[in-house]
């Protein structure tokens, strides 16, 4: 078991020595972050229950909202509860996605994987695209199965497929750019219960104080305010629009409410610019055990 | 009295550090130490828990800043040339840092990767590890299967994958049982008879006696003693004699015939008609209080020359003893 190294293979550093260009160094980061998302894929494909608040989750929310509660909330005319829902549905599944990636980045804390990552010579954004990587495939796969389990229920895309498409890709975006909210509390909690605790704790007022679910119209002066604010709301309005299940009488109120799509990618971008840099900083200072 | 000798020209020492220091808040964990571990040697830092081993250990390998204080690993700046270090290095924490839902061979290839070996060095090299850590028939199961010690040397394997010259290893066998720990010793002293150098820390005495080239006691942040085992042992005295006595009746005649006669200091043991007197001239010293027992006709049921253990030295320099450190680490 203990039969000595050969000299050269201890003495050699085993990554070239050159500084590497610029391009070269964005290359190698790019890599590094695939390896990385590789592993966490591979992680879900050893665990496929990881893999429940993207599919079992989701599709009982779809059951009680259409089934249970969806007969009782009223709507303005010319839209039925399932074209209403669907939209809600997919911000509320992609969205708490963050809530996995803050996990996932806490449990690699915890148990000092992200030492072996951060003594590596790698750049310290790898580890964090690896991160996000893997759970905007994660997203995907999640928006499939809503999409067809929505479709079951009687939700239709009914504004053509690259309007449609283009929902997709903005429901995408806000997944990602909460993904970094994700990695940002995974850093500073550090433990899987407090990721956990935190994720639910954060997510449930957001989604629910928001127009995911029902109309905002019912509410209460101030809570309307609160809801049209919500970027969750503007993400789940723009969904409406971009799939075509929309009646002008949502678009009424705050701003963000009257211009959906570009409050939705104005939230985005802004949690993205906001949160990138603040998990690249927490995951430079951070000191795992 | 430094054995390391910090004049000597660059490229002789693997790692070098002077005057690191870390604080958190009030307290300093670390607090001013200074290494130096020669190219191809192996370096304990001994202490018990919580003397800042683990903190000194992090800042080398570029996972926490220094308050103050330099350091080089491998030639570079642990600050300024991070990532170059980072090149250079292995490191095994104190908690094997596998992912347990990886085989053994996909963590390996992982690491591998990571430091951007092509996929089929990253194998072979997995394969050639896997195969030395004796961990060939587990190399497709996911690690959270492995016992602790296959897990601890899973970990040493993928520190081992880019073959740095320089192996950090904190506290590589807390929590092993004995076998595993032996066997670590086993996989250890390999690897510096390959030229790695090696910088570990441990709370155990034994270990860092049997592996370490230099060892560095440290207490509180601060280093307290530092030299070669032998060095180390010497410090706390010479050599000593233990006795018992055939008939535990005779003590006290024994005891003040043995004063008369050599002069120094002799005390009781807890061993009845045990004696323990100290033996300035070794093997001399014991072969005189023989013949001394002998011409007073008094039976010899055991006596023995002993040297000095680290235990000696530990218990001495940071007044707590070994014992104490592992029911600390146990709590």
């Amino acid at each position: 078991m203990a039969q000595s190294l050969p000299t050269e293979m201890a003495r050699g550093v085993a990554v070239p020595s050159a500084r590497p260009s610029a391009l070269s160094s964005l290359r190698w980061t790019l890599t590094d972050a695939v390896t990385i998302m590789r592993r966490n894929l591979t992680q879900i494909r050893r665990q496929p229950e990881k893999l429940s608040d993207v599919t079992i989750q989701p599709i009982m929310f779809v059951v009680l909202f259409a089934y249970v509660f969806g007969g009782a909330i009223a709507l303005p005319d010319g839209i039925d509860y399932a074209n209403f829902l669907m939209a809600g549905i997919f911000v509320q599944s992609i969205g708490a996605l963050y809530i996995s990636t803050s996990i996932g980045t806490a449990d690699d804390m915890a148990k000092g994987i992200m030492d072996r990552f951060r003594s590596l010579p790698i750049s310290r954004a790898a580890v964090l695209l690896g991160r996000t990587g893997s759970d905007l495939v994660q997203s995907m796969l999640g928006a499939v199965v809503l999409a067809l389990s929505g479709l079951l229920i009687g939700w239709r895309i009914e504004d053509g497929i690259l309007s449609g498409l283009a929902g997709f890709a903005l429901l995408l975006l806000f997944g990602y750019a909460m993904s970094w909210v994700g990695v940002f509390i995974g850093l500073s909690v550090r433990s899987v219960e407090g990721a956990q605790a935190f994720g639910f704790i954060a997510f449930f007022p957001l989604t629910f104080l928001s127009n995911a679910f029902v109309p905002t119209a019912t509410m209460p002066r101030f809570l309307q305010i609160v809801a049209e604010w919500n970027p969750i709301s503007a993400v789940v309005a723009a969904c409406r629009v971009l799939f075509g299940n929309n009646v002008p009488a949502l678009q009424q109120g705050a701003w963000p409410m009257q211009h959906p799509v570009a409050a939705a990618l104005i939230w985005s971008l802004l949690i993205l610019a906001v949160f990138m840099p603040a998990a690249i900083w927490k995951y430079r200072q951070v000191v795992s055990r | 009295m430094s054995i390391n000798g910090r004049n000597a020209p660059h490229g002789m020492y693997a790692v070098e550090a002077t005057g690191l220091t870390k604080r958190y808040g009030e307290k300093v964990a670390v607090n001013g130490v200074d290494l130096a571990v020669r190219t191809g040697t192996v370096t304990g830092i001994l202490g018990p828990n919580g003397a800042g081993k683990t903190t000194t250990v992090r800042m080398l390998t570029t996972l926490l800043r220094p308050d103050s204080g330099t350091g080089r690993v491998a030639g570079f700046d642990i600050i300024d040339q991070a990532h170059d270090v980072r090149r250079s290095i292995g490191l095994t924490g104190q908690f094997a840092a596998v992912d347990e839902l990886l085989t053994g061979e996909e963590n390996l290839m992982m690491v591998g990767r990571l430091y951007h070996l092509a996929g089929s060095e990253a194998k072979r090299r997995a394969h050639a590890l896997l195969e030395r850590f004796d961990l060939t028939d587990a190399a497709r199961r996911p690690a959270k299967t492995y016992s602790g010690g296959m897990r601890r040397r899973l970990d040493i394997a993928a520190s081992l994958i880019a073959e740095p010259p320089v192996i950090f290893l904190d506290e590589p066998t807390t929590g092993l049982d004995p076998r595993s720990r032996v066997g670590m010793w086993d996989v250890l002293e390999g690897l510096v008879a390959g030229g790695t150098t090696l910088l570990l820390t441990t709370q155990y005495l034994d270990e860092a006696d049997r592996l370490a080239d230099d060892i560095v006691v440290i207490d509180h942040g601060r280093i307290v003693a530092e030299g070669t085992p032998d060095q180390l042992k010497k410090q706390v005295g010479g050599e000593a004699i233990d006795l018992v006595i055939g008939d535990p009746g005779r003590i006290g005649e024994v005891i003040s015939l043995i004063q008369k006669t050599f002069g120094g200091e002799v005390n009781r043991t807890e061993v009845d008609g045990g004696l323990a007197l100290a033996a300035p001239d070794g093997a001399d010293t014991l072969v005189r209080l023989v013949r001394l027992m002998d011409d007073a006709d008094i039976a010899i049921r055991d006596v023995a020359l002993r040297r000095p253990t680290l235990d000696d030295v530990f218990m001495r320099l940071t007044g707590q003893d070994t014992s104490a450190a592992t029911h600390e680490e146990a709590a």
